[in-house]
């Protein structure tokens, strides 16, 4: 936890647009809310800038927000600053590693994975790499903590934005999948290490005869796949 | 619904108000609730706990102010509910709830300006615990720039946005808001920015702990060593209820009273703040000009001046003219005093504007200021409420929140809520009936109201608008037995007073600069006078009678200084004609003395003395003749008689702002260090403004 403010980079940083194409969908939003209420649109409104502007909102992205919504900036802001997955400073280019780091994935091992942030992108939470492709932070309990220890990262490759789980990490598989996104590459979400979604590592206790006519990859991967290769 | 319903609070049954909340209904039985966020003029947040009380049946403690009477449960047989405000559970409630506010707040009472008028401590030595258990480090905060006037130590705050929801609702300028979550949640203002409002120092009063406090007042005193007097304020024309602070001569603040009908309890920032120019630029002794410089006198000698001067002179060559400031008494002292030399040539509508004495009315504000709140439909002309009474304002911004229509003829101006801007000038008034918002809107109200600012009848064509305003009333049927929607927004405190003693002479200000010029005006009074043209009193002789060294004194021959409207005792008459008793908060400095009895001497001196000795005897023969004025704090209706006629037309040209500078309106405002600050503020504000525009 920490105070959020807007960074210096968010302060200065120059005009923001919605696309044409968020503008659609933006307007699509809106319609879901009665006349004077637009301001109910504000959290998906800000997500969809946030993607539109390198993972990050500056003051210029909330305050076109807030004039979208006919909202007083102050408002906007207050939700910006609220929700922890708005980022108010830089984030990498290419991907934004949040590794959890409550109880089970600490049991687990995630303090060595935020060791492998600190060495291979930088050695302070929400800096950038030098290269600017990568950011890490750690944050609080996804969720997922039977695949612990894991992380869920903000990526933009392969011209489009995804947020994937990445489970039952190790070291090393952290690793390969850092070098993946700075490369470009959309590496394959999920279980790292060969399991198929939370069961047993070593197969199915019971029930194993079920076990035999199933996807190749669970349903949340394979349609950030299919996604993925739409984008 | 109103429907009543029966409740038990602390054991004793009461019927009450559905609607209302617990916390209502145990202040109506006597019963006493702690609170910080809750507050009867905002909107409920519910986020300070301090409230808690016991309802039977809950299996919790209840925030009162955030629960209504008619969502409570009866009991099992059909018992009313039943609420305890100080069982041992509301008790451990309560100790529990201060516990966690005051982890966070730090033990700096000693070294806070808000030590012994703090809703916090009171409420720590009533409901709070000795001691606590919290040893860990305590949250720190930057601070935040609310401007020249509120002065900020947020690691006080205890987050009852009080401050946030006055600013939103009441001010209309939504700039403040509580960012971030949990530990790290914090009260900024947008950016960091200086609040635009005119209402901002009354969150140092909403404030229940000590992290707003007042800049000005800033380390100046304790509250128990200060000299508190009841008073009225002369900075606007509302009459707001005031409560003056002195510790020895220097009044060192103002603070707000309730007065529902007037001012609720909100004051604008110059009632608030110009107080610090009551110590600058004073007159403090007599002075007489001698060889085109001013020097130092006695009263004696100031006085044998004079009537030297006014010695031979002739009635209608004597002239007097009343400033803003001053009082009814004042006035009519003076007007009584020009009349046992023979001239009725007195006049307080020092800025020109062409209402007619005899027409009551045409110069109030009809219906009231509280009838702001019956109003649907409002037609503002050539005013700005925001700059000439930032506190009518507020409660012209909650009848457009409950729903009534407002349009504007006029400058193009914020006022803190939208509005139809029908036009700029009087050629738009003049066709009013036929404009579309008019006829659907204002004609279809059930209530309508138009105000006319004071500004718009000080034109050359002042008349024509003050005619063709009040014939738009009158033909939308506005003026009716029970409503008068037909209101003058005044600007100067004296000025309803002035016009109620018939302070006024036929020509207005125009004709007493024309004699003046002319050489058949001999001599000029002025009483307090500062917003005339003193170029234009060609060579009369010009005695000032005031406080401040202005434009007025700039151009005297004598000066004749007196009490300030904080420091001598009087009545001002506000805009909607209610007579209201200031009283003497301070003493005026060196030589002054209060004005009436400056008069009274000097009557005796021109040997026409004036039959009373003391403000008794004055008030005795002032209510004699003006027995309206003797009902203080209460107002009499005036009756409509019909519009008055005008000579010439509309001129063409567009309303104009009526207050380019709202922090340097009068002559104590101007000698204000804090004034000038804002007004600086707000200079380089527009002109950031204008840039981003262009």
């Amino acid at each position: 936890m920490s105070t959020r403010r807007l960074s210096q980079a968010a302060l200065q940083a120059g005009p923001f647009a919605f696309n044409a194409e968020n503008e659609a969908w933006a307007e699509r939003q809106i319609r879901k809310y009665p006349a004077g209420r637009q301001a109910s649109a504000v959290i998906p409104l800000l997500w969809r800038a946030q993607e539109q502007n390198d993972g990050w909102l500056t003051r210029a992205s909330i305050e076109y927000v807030a004039d979208k919504l006919s909202m007083p900036y102050i408002r906007a802001l207050e939700v910006a600053t609220f929700y922890f997955m708005f980022q108010l400073g830089p984030v990498g280019r290419k991907a934004h590693i949040q590794i959890c780091g409550t109880t089970p994935c600490m049991l687990r091992g995630s303090e060595e994975l935020t060791e492998v942030c600190k060495r291979h992108i930088s050695a302070h939470h929400n800096t950038p790499s030098a290269d600017g492709d990568l950011s890490w932070e750690e944050v609080e309990c996804l969720g997922a903590c039977t695949n612990a220890p894991m992380a869920q990262i903000h990526s933009q490759v392969k011209g489009g934005a995804h947020s994937d789980y990445y489970e039952d990490l190790t070291p090393e598989s952290l690793e390969k999948i850092l070098e993946a996104f700075r490369k470009g590459e959309y590496p394959k979400p999920g279980p790292q290490n060969g399991r198929f979604s939370s069961e047993p590592l070593g197969g199915p206790a019971a029930l194993s005869e079920s076990d035999q006519s199933r996807e190749a990859v669970n349903s949340s991967v394979a349609l950030a796949q299919t996604q993925g290769a739409a984008g | 619904m109103n429907k009543t319903l029966k409740l038990v609070v602390d054991g004793a049954e009461m019927d009450v108000d559905g609607n209302m909340t617990i916390l209502q209904a145990c202040e109506q039985a006597g019963a006493e609730i702690p609170r910080f966020c809750y507050h009867e003029r905002l909107s409920i947040a519910g986020n300070c706990r301090m409230c808690l009380v016991e309802v039977a049946g809950m299996p919790k403690p209840v925030a009162s102010c955030a629960m209504q009477i008619k969502d409570l449960r009866p009991g099992r047989n059909g018992e009313p509910p039943e609420v305890k405000t100080f069982s041992p559970l509301v008790k451990k409630a309560r100790e529990g709830v201060m516990e966690f506010l005051l982890i966070n707040h730090p033990l700096d009472c000693p070294i806070c300006d808000q030590g012994g008028e703090c809703d916090l401590q009171d409420q720590a030595m009533a409901y709070g615990e000795a001691g606590s258990r919290y040893h860990e480090p305590k949250r720190a905060h930057d601070e935040i720039n609310l401007g020249p006037l509120v002065k900020t130590a947020m690691t006080r705050c205890i987050h009852c946005t009080r401050c946030v929801r006055f600013t939103t609702e009441v001010c209309g300028v939504t700039e403040m808001g509580s960012t971030g979550r949990g530990e790290d949640a914090e009260i900024i203002s947008y950016l960091d920015q200086a609040l635009t409002s005119e209402l901002s120092g009354n969150v140092v009063d909403l404030c229940p702990v000590g992290a707003l406090t007042s800049r000005p007042y800033a380390f100046a005193a304790r509250p128990w060593e200060l000299r508190k007097t009841e008073t009225i304020d002369a900075m606007d024309a509302l009459g707001s209820n005031i409560r003056a602070d002195v510790r020895g001569r220097a009044v060192l603040r103002v603070l707000p009273r309730n007065h529902d009908d007037v001012n609720e309890e909100w004051i604008s920032d110059k009632t608030r703040y110009a107080i610090d120019g009551l110590g600058r630029q004073r007159l403090d002794r007599p002075y007489i000009r001698h060889e085109g410089k001013l020097r130092p006198a006695t009263w004696d000698e100031a006085f044998a001046h004079i009537v030297a001067k006014l010695h031979g002179l002739k009635g209608e060559e004597i002239a007097a003219v009343a400033g803003d400031l001053v009082s009814v008494e004042a006035m009519y002292s003076l007007k009584d005093l020009l009349g046992r030399l023979g001239s009725t040539r007195v006049e307080c509508r020092q800025e020109g504007a062409a209402l007619p004495p005899e027409n009551r009315a045409a110069w109030l504000f009809n219906p009231g200021i509280a009838g702001i709140d019956r109003a649907d439909a409002i037609l503002i002309i050539g005013s700005n409420p925001r700059k000439e009474a930032a506190v009518l304002n507020a409660r012209l911004r909650r009848a457009w929140l409950n729903g009534a229509e407002i349009a504007t003829i006029g400058p193009d101006a914020d006022l803190t809520y939208p509005v139809t801007r029908l036009g700029a000038g009087p050629e738009t008034l003049a066709d009013a009936a036929n404009l579309d918002w008019v006829r659907e809107t204002l004609a279809k109200a059930k209530n309508p109201l138009i105000i006319l600012g004071n500004g718009a009848v000080s034109r050359a064509d002042g008349a024509a608008v003050l005619s063709a305003a009040m014939g738009l009333a009158e033909s939308l049927g506005a003026i009716r037995e029970d409503w008068t929607g037909f209101a003058l927004l005044h600007q100067a405190a004296s000025r309803v007073g002035g016009l109620e003693i018939g302070f006024a002479s036929e020509g207005g200000i125009a004709k007493i600069y024309d004699d003046a010029a002319s050489g058949a005006l001999k001599a000029v009074w002025l009483l307090g006078a500062d917003e005339i043209d003193p170029s234009r009193l060609g060579s009369a002789f010009v005695v000032y009678q005031g406080h401040h060294g202005d434009k007025g004194a700039h151009r005297a021959d004598v000066i004749l200084p007196t009490g300030a409207w904080l420091e001598q005792p009087g009545l001002y008459v506000n805009m909607e004609g209610r007579p209201q008793l200031a009283l003497t908060a301070a003493l005026p400095p060196g030589e002054a003395r209060e004005d009436w009895a400056a008069l009274r001497a000097l009557s005796a001196a021109l040997g026409v003395a004036q039959p009373f000795d003391d403000l008794g005897g004055l008030r005795k023969a002032l209510f004699a003749e003006f027995p309206r004025l003797a009902a203080v704090d209460s107002r009499e209706a005036a009756v409509w008689s019909g519009v008055p006629a005008s000579e010439g037309g509309l001129s063409g040209a567009p309303f104009a702002e009526s207050v380019p500078d709202y922090f340097m309106t009068n002559a104590v405002a101007r000698a204000s260090a804090t004034m000038a600050e804002l007004s600086k503020l707000a200079k380089e504000r527009r002109g950031t403004t204008l840039a981003a525009a262009e």
